[in-house]
Parts: structure tokens; C-alpha cells; sequence
């Protein structure tokens, strides 16, 4: 097991460099950036060449990168064109995406796996094909649909909720944001819970410890549903970096301040050091993320072993 | 039955948690988000860090507005500039400036504003050394060279051009005649800085400091800035009103979502997509002014296609092509005015605006316009391809329009398409690198109410803003004599006989004036936007 841990966390280091270096080239083929600081006016020549200088563009793209990734290191992610340091953009932004990431997370695992096993165990009855119905409905309609309408209907009609979220964006603001973000993916993970549960049903095991006379409520919890979980937990572990990164909808429609807006921001103005030190911290959540999910599956199914 | 009671157990968990999120942040919807004469207002993250010099754009502008008072200040009405600290500037030669400050006036902490705080705010500004966006506007300034040279590290630190003489008097020298710049002096790069500034310039951007009607209470960056309405403020234009909190918007739809819900009272940018409803939603509280943008085609002159005296009439055709009044009116929802000269109508009669001075090249006319490109041999590479960012704006509806006004004239659909160019920043780095092969779109927004703004640096040979190169010697002289005038109406009059040669020459094609828009909500009255199509905060009351 801890070997495999290491390997696991060896392998994490060329994804991470190859990952970084990719959006780095990415961002720096769109053009020269500080063209578009100064507005509708050209830039003078000299103090453009002095901000060039002071963000490091004037050097070779390679060179940018390694004294990128060498500050990296020290925990320097750089300056963003507005003058604040990027460390402090995250300590911002991040905040608030990990509380509406864990928003959208519970919505999946309480409301998917639970409409998952209901319909599981009752497939082909009226809830399951009406939940199969749904599921299909919110997994056929873009997120931002979903979301101004909800902010429409529950916002400005009904005046239920504030239809945006304050700065400090607390958990109960961001519950519907939560929900939006997490429709697509509930849905999705609805529907593995059901083919999961709806197979296993019938394996030897469950017909074993129905056989032996366990409770029902045990049976469904202790045998069937976690080996069923397996594929739902790969799907939800990969998901939480998808969260985090594709907010940018959701964080756009209900104003918060999240990393997808930083992202936007940065992609906007074409900020080097915003889009990359953001970027590289998601690629770490994503890593990390993948880890667990691997180590969970020992514990879920204790027949999976790493040599 | 064993499974019933698991379905409702699961059903039960589903219900409470809906009733949870419904529940959720209830309680303090509706109702303005402010109380003591707060008013709220939807702001744009800054794109620089707040320092007069340094700010170039809209959002950090109208921030500085508040919080800082320079010589003089336009007038939110009529665009005039006002002396507001300054109690006189003279000058006899047009060259040669006397400034005199008013007494008693002193930045929020405590600290007079005298000659040395602008003095030392200008050197600052014009330095290269200290990266500012707007050092170009001290340029006149003499010594301008030396602290600012074109390479290489400045040779000075200060402006030879700028003397304190005592605290409440400073001359300027200037390295050209230029009888209006005292006009120019309500532009926020000019306003004086308090020391703070420099013995702590982290601390200080983090909270400036200023001598306007309000002070900062608190600003979380990227997110909010709350003002507090300062009663040490000496000017005339006091706070009419507690304060204002200005809150970052991800989305101008959804800043106009929150004012629809009452929690927000005042935008001032209202989204492309909601002006068909906003009269609806907001009757006679949606506001729509001209302000001081113009939009307009350029043209490559360095590409030797469009620097031909035969394109002149193929830029007459262009612009007769283009069918302004029915894009304004459909597109834009009637937010732009069609264009019939080069400046903007804020300027008023007096200020250099002509109505009409563009004549029939600026009226639609699709017939003339045939015959004056084939006349002219033709679209130069047989397509005209209009440039523009794709990224921010919605610039590709009209650019798109454009063309098919072009299209439908030339009786050729493929004459005329639009070139998107993927984010703001490539664009104009494919305009300063003198990359564009066709027309490109091109807006100009004021940073001071004159004609001279309007011309010199869009049109002048060699201005910071002559993206296109044109290049005209009878233009350039007009401009010289104009800016030689002592004569305020002579100087203006000789700025709209340059600006004839812009139209004789169709330099560029002007299409229609901005407008400013903006909507309130009903907690509060007295709004209005200046000729910038910024609100005038100070004077919004709240009921």
C-alpha cells in the first residue's frame, strides 16, 4: 500500500510539470498582453517595454517558464496586471469555490445516491422510469438555462433567495449556486448508482446475506451498496476538479467570486501569472483527487489490492 | 411492505433537504442593501492599481472621481471645465502657465494640498521608472523627454517644465503652445497626491487617500469598495448622499438581475440583451445620454492598398454603404446616435461639435456608394474584412450588420466580412505591431471634453493614437495653429477646418456616438451620468 502511494505520488510530478507547461504555452500564443492594458490608446513604447520587463514577457518563453516554475517552488505565484499578488487572488477565490465545490458534492452524494438506490431497487416501477425521466430532462439542459431560470423564478419573482451571492459567499447563499453546478453530475450520478445497484441485486453475495436472514436496511447498506458505490466514487472523485474548474457558468450567473471568475478574469486579460498559478493548483486538486478515489477503492472492496 | 418504508425514508431525505435549500438565505432578500443614505452601485474589477496616473479605463476611473479633486473638474452637465482647486491659471503665451491654488483645501488625512503635492504627484506620473499608463498626458509638459525617454533609463527625475514657487503657486512650462491645456487639467492623472502616497505607497493603494467629497471605509479587491461621504471636504460639489458601495459584478445581467430584485440601486451599464425589456422594468428610471465616445472604421495607411488617392473614394463609398440609422436603431436599441461628424455632441456647438459635418459621405445612400468604389477600382484585395475583438462587447452583431449593409449595397455578398480576433489584448497588439490588413474597429473615448481630443491624437502624424498611421500635412499644420491660439472660439474653429481634411480625406469612417446607460432603482433619485457616461455619485439622493 505505501508503496504504491509513493509510485502513485511519483507519477503526479510529470503530469504536473506537462499540464503547467501546456496552458503556459497556451496563454502565451494569444498575443502580447500588456497591448491591452491601455485601453482604446496604444501603449507608449517605453512604458510598455518597462512593464514587459517587470512581468518577465520579455524573455524567451522557456526561460519564462522555468523562473515560473523555479518561483512556484517557493511558493511565489507572481503579480497580476492589477498590482495584487496571485497568492492573494487564491486565498480569495479558492475559499469560496471549496465551499460551493462541497455544496454541489453533498447535493450528489445525498440526492444521487439515494435516488439511485430508490430506483435501483425498484426498476422498471413508475419512480424509477419518472426519475429516469427527470435525470434525462437535467442532464439534456445547459447549466446556465438551468441556473437563470432558477435565479429568475426563486430570486426576483418569488423573492425566495437573494439572486446573488454576497461577497463572503456563506454556505446557505450558495445553495441553489450548488445545486445548479451540481445538476448535471447528480443526475449522472443517479443514474450509475441505479445500473450499479440493479446489477449487484442479483449477485451471490446479496442473495448469500439475504439468505442468511440479515436485515433488509442491512443488506442494501453494508453488502449492496458499497460494492455498488465503486463506480459512483470514481465518478465523483474526478468530479470535484471538474467542479472546481468549469464553475465559471455558475460563478458568472449568481456573482461569485470564485476561481472561475479569476480564471475568466485572467484568460480576459490575458494575465500569464493569474491563468497558470490558478490553473496549476487545479491540476493538483485533480491529482490529489484521483489518489483518493484509487485509495477508497480498497476500502470499499477490500478484494482490490495494491502490490 | 420493507421497501415502502426505504422509499419514503429516502424521499423524507430529499424533501428536507430541498425545504433546506429553499429556507437558505431567505431572510434578507429584498429591501436596497443599504441603510444611512447608502447607495449601491455595480463596479467592474479595475484592471490597474488605483493611482491617478495609472488609471486608463472606466471602472477606476469613476473610483478616482470620488475620491480625488484635481485643478479643475468638468462639469457633470455641460462637460465645461470648472477651476475647482485651482483659483487661477494664467498664462500670456499660451506656453508659459501660472497656476494659483485655492486655500484651505486638505487631503482626508489631514494634510494640505499645496503646489508640492502636484508637483511631486506629476513627476511621479510622467516617470518612466513608476510604470504609469497615463504618463503620456504630462508629455507637454517640458522635460517630458528626459524623465520619460523613448529607451532606455530616464535622465531625470522630475519635470524640467514644473516650478513650486510657494505652497499655493506653481508654474508649468510647456515644450509646445497649447492654449486649451488648461482645459485638460480635470483629467483624474492630474490630481495632486498627499504624501502618504510616497512614504507608503503598499498601504496607500490599499486605501487610498484623497481630498474628494468621499474617503474609503473599506475595499476588499476584486469584490467591493464601500465610501463613506467625508464632511472635511472643501469643495462645492459635497455628497449629497451617506456614501456608496461599489460591488464587483461577474456579469453586467447579473448586476441587472440583482436591481430588478431591489438589491442593488444603481447600474450603470445596462446589458445589450435587456434593452428591449428595460423600459418595462424600469419605466423613466432608465437613463440614456450621449456621452463621449465615438465609434469608427480605421484604416490601415501603412499597407500601401489603402494609401492610394483613388481609396479615398473607396472610403467615401464605404461609408455611404453603411446604413447607420437602421444598426443603431435595431441593433443598439437606439444607445448610439448615428455619427455625422468626428467628435461627440457633449462638446456642444461651442466646444467643436458640427452636425453634419460629414455631409453626404456619412448618409446612407447605396447607389452613390456603388458607383464611388468602382470609380475608386474597387474594394482594395477584392473583400474588405472588418477586424474587431470577439472576446468582450458585442462587437460581432453590428460588425456583421456593417457588412451586410456593404453587401447589399455592392449587390455582392461576399464583398465585405467580419475578421474576429480572439481576445481584446491580440487585437490591439495586432494594431500597435501595424499587423491589420483591412478596416478594423476602432472607439475613442474622451479623456477630456475638447475637439482637440477628438483630433490630434487619433489623427495627428505620429499621436499615441493614430493606430492607422494617417498622415496629413495640411492636417498637422491646422492643428499646430490651432493649438497656438490664444482665442478659445479661434482655437475651435480652426480644429473643425482640420477637422475637414479628416472628412475630405475620410481618414476614417465615423458610425455612430456612443451613449451612456444606466437604470436605478426607486430608493434613490437625482441620477444622471456625466459626459463620460459615469454617474454622478455625489449628487444621488437617497429617499
Amino acid at each position: 500500500m505505501g508503496r504504491y502511494v509513493i509510485r502513485r505520488l511519483l507519477q503526479m510530478i510529470p503530469v504536473f510539470f506537462g499540464a503547467t507547461l501546456l496552458i503556459f504555452l497556451m496563454v502565451n500564443v494569444m498575443g502580447d498582453p500588456i497591448a491591452g492594458l491601455c485601453g482604446d490608446k496604444a501603449c507608449d513604447p517605453a512604458t510598455a517595454a518597462q512593464l514587459k520587463k517587470e512581468f518577465g514577457l520579455d524573455k524567451p518563453v522557456w526561460q519564462q517558464y522555468l523562473t515560473y516554475m523555479g518561483n512556484v517552488f517557493t511558493g511565489d505565484f507572481g503579480t497580476a496586471f492589477n498590482g495584487q499578488k496571485v497568492t492573494e487572488l487564491m486565498s480569495a477565490a479558492f475559499p469560496v469555490t471549496i465551499r460551493l465545490t462541497i455544496v454541489a458534492i453533498v447535493f450528489e452524494v445525498v440526492i444521487g445516491i439515494s435516488l439511485g438506490v430508490v430506483t435501483g431497487l425498484r426498476r422498471g416501477r413508475p419512480v424509477d422510469t419518472v426519475v429516469l425521466m427527470l435525470t434525462l430532462i437535467v442532464i439534456a439542459i445547459p447549466v446556465f438555462v438551468t441556473g437563470l431560470l432558477l435565479q429568475l423564478l426563486l430570486g426576483v419573482e418569488w423573492g425566495v433567495i437573494r439572486p446573488t451571492v454576497s461577497p463572503e459567499a456563506p454556505f446557505n447563499e450558495l445553495l441553489i449556486p450548488g445545486l445548479v453546478l451540481a445538476s448535471v453530475s447528480l443526475a449522472y450520478v443517479t443514474r450509475l448508482t441505479r445500473t450499479s445497484i440493479a446489477e449487484n441485486r442479483r449477485a451471490d453475495y446479496v442473495r448469500t446475506a439475504i439468505a442468511k436472514g440479515l436485515p433488509r436496511r442491512r443488506v442494501i447498506t453494508r453488502h449492496l451498496l458499497r460494492n455498488s458505490l465503486i463506480p459512483v466514487v470514481t465518478f465523483i472523485g474526478t468530479d470535484v476538479g471538474a467542479l472546481m474548474g468549469g464553475a465559471i457558468v455558475t460563478e458568472r450567473i449568481f456573482n461569485i467570486h470564485g476561481v472561475g471568475y479569476q480564471l475568466y478574469q485572467g484568460i480576459l486579460r490575458q494575465s500569464t501569472q493569474t491563468v497558470v498559478g490558478f490553473v496549476t493548483v487545479l491540476v493538483l486538486v485533480f491529482l490529489i483527487a484521483n489518489l483518493i478515489v484509487d485509495l477508497l477503492y480498497a476500502v470499499l472492496d477490500p478484494r482490490i489490492r495494491y502490490a | 411492505m420493507r421497501g415502502a418504508t426505504h422509499a419514503k425514508w429516502a424521499a423524507g431525505a430529499i424533501v428536507i433537504a430541498l425545504a433546506a435549500t429553499a429556507c437558505g438565505g431567505g431572510g434578507s432578500s429584498g429591501g436596497g442593501s443599504g441603510a444611512d443614505g447608502i447607495v449601491s452601485s455595480s463596479w467592474g474589477d479595475p484592471q490597474n492599481p488605483l493611482e491617478p496616473a495609472n488609471t486608463n479605463e472606466v471602472q477606476g476611473g469613476k473610483v478616482l472621481d470620488m475620491l480625488m479633486r484635481g485643478l479643475k473638474r468638468y462639469d457633470p452637465k455641460t462637460g465645461e471645465a470648472q477651476n475647482m482647486i485651482a483659483d487661477k491659471i494664467d498664462t500670456s503665451d499660451s506656453q508659459n502657465f501660472t497656476v494659483t491654488l485655492k486655500d484651505g483645501w486638505t487631503f482626508s488625512n489631514g494634510e494640505k494640498v499645496t503646489s508640492k503635492s502636484f508637483v511631486d504627484a506629476w513627476n511621479y506620473g510622467a516617470n518612466l521608472k513608476n510604470n504609469q499608463k497615463n504618463a503620456s498626458m504630462f508629455s507637454y509638459i517640458d522635460g517630458y523627454d528626459k524623465i520619460h525617454p523613448k529607451s532606455g533609463t530616464p535622465a531625470s527625475d522630475t519635470l524640467s517644465g514644473l516650478k513650486v514657487v510657494d505652497d499655493k503657486t506653481f508654474t508649468v512650462k510647456l515644450n509646445q503652445k497649447f492654449s486649451t491645456w488648461p482645459d485638460t487639467l480635470g483629467y483624474p492623472a492630474f490630481a495632486p497626491l498627499p504624501r502618504a502616497f510616497f512614504d507608503d505607497h503598499a498601504s496607500w493603494l490599499s486605501k487610498p487617500i484623497g481630498d474628494g467629497p468621499y474617503t474609503v471605509d473599506s475595499y476588499t479587491k476584486g469584490s467591493k469598495l464601500s465610501m463613506r461621504t467625508w464632511a472635511g471636504y472643501m469643495g462645492p460639489d459635497k455628497a449629497q448622499n451617506g456614501g456608496i458601495d461599489l460591488k464587483v459584478y461577474t456579469d453586467n445581467n447579473t448586476a441587472y438581475t440583482d436591481l430588478t430584485a431591489g438589491n442593488l440601486d444603481l447600474i450603470d451599464d445596462v446589458p445589450a440583451s435587456q434593452l428591449k425589456n428595460v423600459k418595462a422594468d424600469l419605466g423613466d428610471r432608465y437613463i440614456n445620454t450621449p456621452a463621449g465616445i465615438i465609434q469608427t472604421l480605421a484604416f490601415p495607411y501603412y499597407d500601401a492598398a489603402w494609401n492610394t488617392p483613388d481609396a479615398v473614394k473607396v472610403r467615401k463609398g464605404i461609408s455611404m454603404a453603411i446604413n447607420r440609422q437602421q444598426i443603431t436603431d435595431t441593433i443598439f436599441q437606439k444607445t448610439r446616435t448615428p455619427a455625422t461628424d468626428w467628435t461627440s455632441p457633449v462638446l456642444g456647438a461651442a466646444g467643436g461639435y458640427k452636425a453634419g459635418l460629414c455631409g453626404d459621405a456619412c448618409t446612407y445612400n447605396p447607389a452613390e456608394a456603388k458607383k464611388l468604389i468602382t470609380e475608386g477600382g474597387g474594394i482594395p484585395g477584392g473583400q474588405l474584412k472588418i477586424a474587431y475583438n470577439a472576446d468582450t462587447g458585442s462587437h460581432k452583431e453590428w460588425v456583421d450588420a456593417v457588412c451586410n449593409s456593404i453587401n447589399n449595397a455592392l449587390g455582392n455578398d461576399k464583398a465585405c466580412v467580419g475578421g474576429p480576433v480572439g481576445t481584446y489584448a491580440d487585437f490591439r497588439s495586432q494594431i500597435t505591431q501595424s499587423k491589420m490588413s483591412g478596416p478594423f474597429r476602432a472607439g475613442w473615448q474622451m479623456d477630456y471634453p475638447l475637439i482637440q481630443n477628438f483630433l490630434q491624437p487619433l489623427y495627428y502624424t505620429g499621436a499615441s493614437s493614430n493606430d492607422g498611421k494617417w498622415t496629413n500635412a495640411e492636417f498637422d499644420k491646422l492643428v499646430d495653429q490651432a493649438n497656438a491660439d490664444t482665442d478659445k472660439a479661434k482655437a475651435v474653429a480652426d480644429f473643425q477646418q482640420a477637422e475637414g481634411v479628416v472628412r475630405d480625406q475620410m481618414a476614417a469612417i465615423p458610425l455612430w456616438y456612443q451613449n451612456g446607460s444606466a437604470g436605478y432603482s426607486d430608493r434613490v433619485s437625482n441620477v444622471a451620468l456625466n459626459p463620460f457616461s459615469v454617474p454622478v455619485y455625489n449628487e444621488i439622493k437617497v429617499s
